[in-house]
């Protein structure tokens, strides 16, 4: 059975996409001394800058399926177009180094600093020293860690989310038009994955590669994804749409199941925390007179101060009443202080709030800046909204 | 939907930068050539004010001592070239796809070769080859390349698979993944191996003499033959001292080749 899946009403894109389209053909993985194929005739079209996820049940094929794009595993059967390149039978050490790939625990080697390891590609595709050298400080850059103090330590010196970073500078290094990412976030606490998936939405939005993201997680996959491809044993493609089209119609029992029971709450991952109506607070500069902060608060009948560093990114929520007993707003920065992104979802803000025991959490928009501040009462009336939207 | 409390292990790991070579394990390094120097004074000092007989002062004089260790030195020295130039290679290939199903074979005759009586290898092989030095060092390579060839291939089964996936992944070929990665990383577990073969090589060496292969052998040989205590002494503990300095090499090499990072 095959049946081509496309999408000729692609979502209008405004933004910037360095990605090619990935189009598979009648892909097939047979092991040999098993009857079923691994992966069963998968014809499936990607467009250029979306990103994709793969889900479904461990064993269904879908790691298979990533691995074979990259031909780490060799298909059996059928093609593989980059753009409208057959690339099924080009030399797979070439092609992968136009294919960034990404591993859980970013794989980056052990005995190499954080920059040799992300300039390993570039030094293969023979770039000269200095191009290398301004490309490592620009990913670095890129993925939020500072090159003067990352650029020469040892993975080893480095948090999982930090080393996750790196896994994903050192795929993007020769600036592939292709991401693949196999389980990226599996292995790292989930405030540090919401924040590795934030960083991605991110760097996805000013990039616009093709993303190729296996995952087991669904609400990861409406979090990422443009479009969601759930599969079913031998890679069965089952239903390959938007996150809201499965949420709202799973095309058959299977993907109501494997979406799961939640299913209403998990429209609070597709709402992002910047289409919710934000809350402005009132902020104040550290070092500022105490005194003039707490008359402003006061006149603005606030009862909380984001305090900012010198560009304007939170560091700590102290209440009016903390700040009247100081002179001037103190310059401590909070390693507490609960903070989202804009694209970060309600379930993630939620989760922050939770973990920080904190009934509110502030939210940053380009360049880490303050954006503004979400409180509990905001992510329960979205909830409200959707169970009434559901039941109605 | 997860609540996630577990604030503290967001916390990042403080290390500084290229923390290695930690002093604890430098000043380990450092007893073991001073015990050896010390025994080596004592007895240099010994030889030179001791009273000997004529049949144990030829052996034991300066020039014929000398030789003795030469001799030793140079049996060593070769057997551990050829050990290296096979074990290491042969134990790379034995990982490599389709040679993976050789190796409980290879392994399987190498350990043999150490688990045979070592003497009565020395003397298999003399019959076959003739006496002298070349089959001494064929006898001494089939005793000693099995911790090389087996740690060769437990260095390289023990590099993380993933890593190998990461390197295929992003491009490398096989061989530049082997060269810059799997061997890189396996560098600590080889060169123990290598160190474990050289220290067997020093101490089987002295069996080289029941095939005219020269070294120290003589003089313990000649010490039990002719029950000189002396020259038995003296060629059991030079042997020990020259082992104890291989092996205190190694240890050093081995801190300084391995790989920053780990």
């Amino acid at each position: 059975m095959s049946e081509t899946l496309t999408h000729a009403g692609d979502p209008a894109h405004d933004r910037t996409v360095s990605g090619v389209a990935i189009r598979l053909e009648g892909v097939t993985k047979r092991y040999p001394g098993q009857s079923e194929p691994a992966v069963d005739a998968v014809d499936l079209e990607i467009a250029a800058g979306e990103t994709v996820m793969f889900v479904g049940p461990s064993g269904c094929g879908k790691t298979t399926l990533l691995k074979m794009l990259n031909r780490l595993i060799e298909p059996s059967g059928g093609k593989i177009f980059l753009g409208d390149e057959d690339v099924t039978g080009q030399d797979p050490d070439q092609l992968r180094r136009r294919i960034g790939y990404v591993i859980q625990a970013g794989g980056l080697f052990p005995h190499m600093t954080v920059g040799t390891n992300i300039g390993l590609v570039p030094g293969m595709l023979k770039w000269d020293r200095k191009r290398i050298a301004e490309r490592i400080d620009e990913l670095l850059d890129l993925v939020g860690l500072d090159p003067e103090v990352y650029r020469d330590r040892f993975p080893k010196e480095l948090s999982g989310g930090q080393q996750q970073r790196v896994g994903v500078a050192r795929a993007l290094a020769a600036d592939p038009p292709v991401l693949l990412m196999d389980e990226p976030f599996g292995a790292v606490d989930p405030i540090t994955r919401q924040r590795l998936q934030d960083e991605l939405l991110r760097i996805q939005e000013e990039l616009g590669k093709t993303i190729v993201f296996v995952t087991h997680d669904f609400d990861e996959a409406v979090k990422l994804g443009d479009r969601i491809v759930v599969f079913d044993v031998g890679a069965r493609v089952v239903q390959y749409d938007t996150p809201e089209a499965i949420l709202a119609e799973p095309a058959e029992d299977y993907v109501a199941d494997f979406v799961g029971a939640g299913a209403t709450l998990k429209q609070l991952t597709l709402t992002r925390v910047g289409d919710t109506g934000l809350h402005t607070p009132v902020t104040a500069a550290a070092g500022e007179d105490s005194a003039a902060v707490v008359t402003r608060a006061t006149a603005a009948g606030e009862q909380y101060v984001v305090v900012t560093d010198g560009r304007g990114r939170p560091i700590s929520w102290p209440s009016v009443a903390e700040l009247t007993r100081t002179t001037t707003v103190p310059a401590t920065r909070d390693e507490r202080l609960p903070v989202v992104g804009l694209r970060s979802t309600l379930n993630d803000a939620l989760d922050t709030m939770l973990a920080a025991s904190q009934g509110g959490v502030v939210v940053t928009g380009r360049r880490d800046a303050v954006a503004g501040v979400l409180v509990v009462e905001q992510v329960m009336a979205a909830i409200q909204s959707t169970r009434g939207e559901t039941r109605g | 939907m997860t609540a996630a409390v577990d604030l503290a292990v967001t916390a990042p790991e403080t290390v500084e930068p290229g923390g290695r070579r930690d002093g604890v394990a430098w000043r380990g390094l450092l007893v073991q050539p001073a015990l050896i120097v010390v025994v080596a004074v004592a007895f240099v000092v010994w030889r030179s004010t001791a009273t000997l007989t004529d049949a144990e002062a030829r052996p034991l004089g300066w020039s014929a001592l000398g030789g003795s260790i030469l001799d030793h030195l140079q049996l060593v020295a070769v057997a551990a070239v050829v050990v290296l130039a096979v074990g290491i290679p042969l134990g790379v290939l034995l990982t490599r796809g389709p040679f993976r199903r050789a190796s409980p074979l290879v392994l399987g005759v190498a350990n043999t070769g150490q688990a045979a009586p070592a003497i009565g290898l020395f003397v298999l092989l003399a019959t076959w080859l003739g006496f002298g030095f070349g089959s001494a060092v064929v006898a001494l390579v089939l005793y000693s390349v099995l911790p090389v060839l087996r740690n060769t291939m437990v260095g390289l089964q023990g590099v993380d698979a993933r890593l190998v996936e990461a390197g295929r992944g992003m491009g490398m070929s096989a061989l530049a993944v082997l060269l810059r990665v799997e061997l890189p990383l396996a560098v600590p577990v080889v060169l123990s191996g290598v160190r474990t073969a050289l220290v067997l090589l020093v101490g089987t060496a002295t069996l080289a003499t029941f095939i005219d292969g020269g070294g120290l052998g003589l003089l313990i040989t000649t010490g039990i033959n002719l029950n000189l205590d002396t020259l038995l002494y003296s060629g059991a503990l030079l042997v020990a001292l020259l082992a104890l300095a291989v092996d205190w090499v190694g240890r050093v090499v081995e801190t300084l080749a391995r790989p920053k990072g780990l």
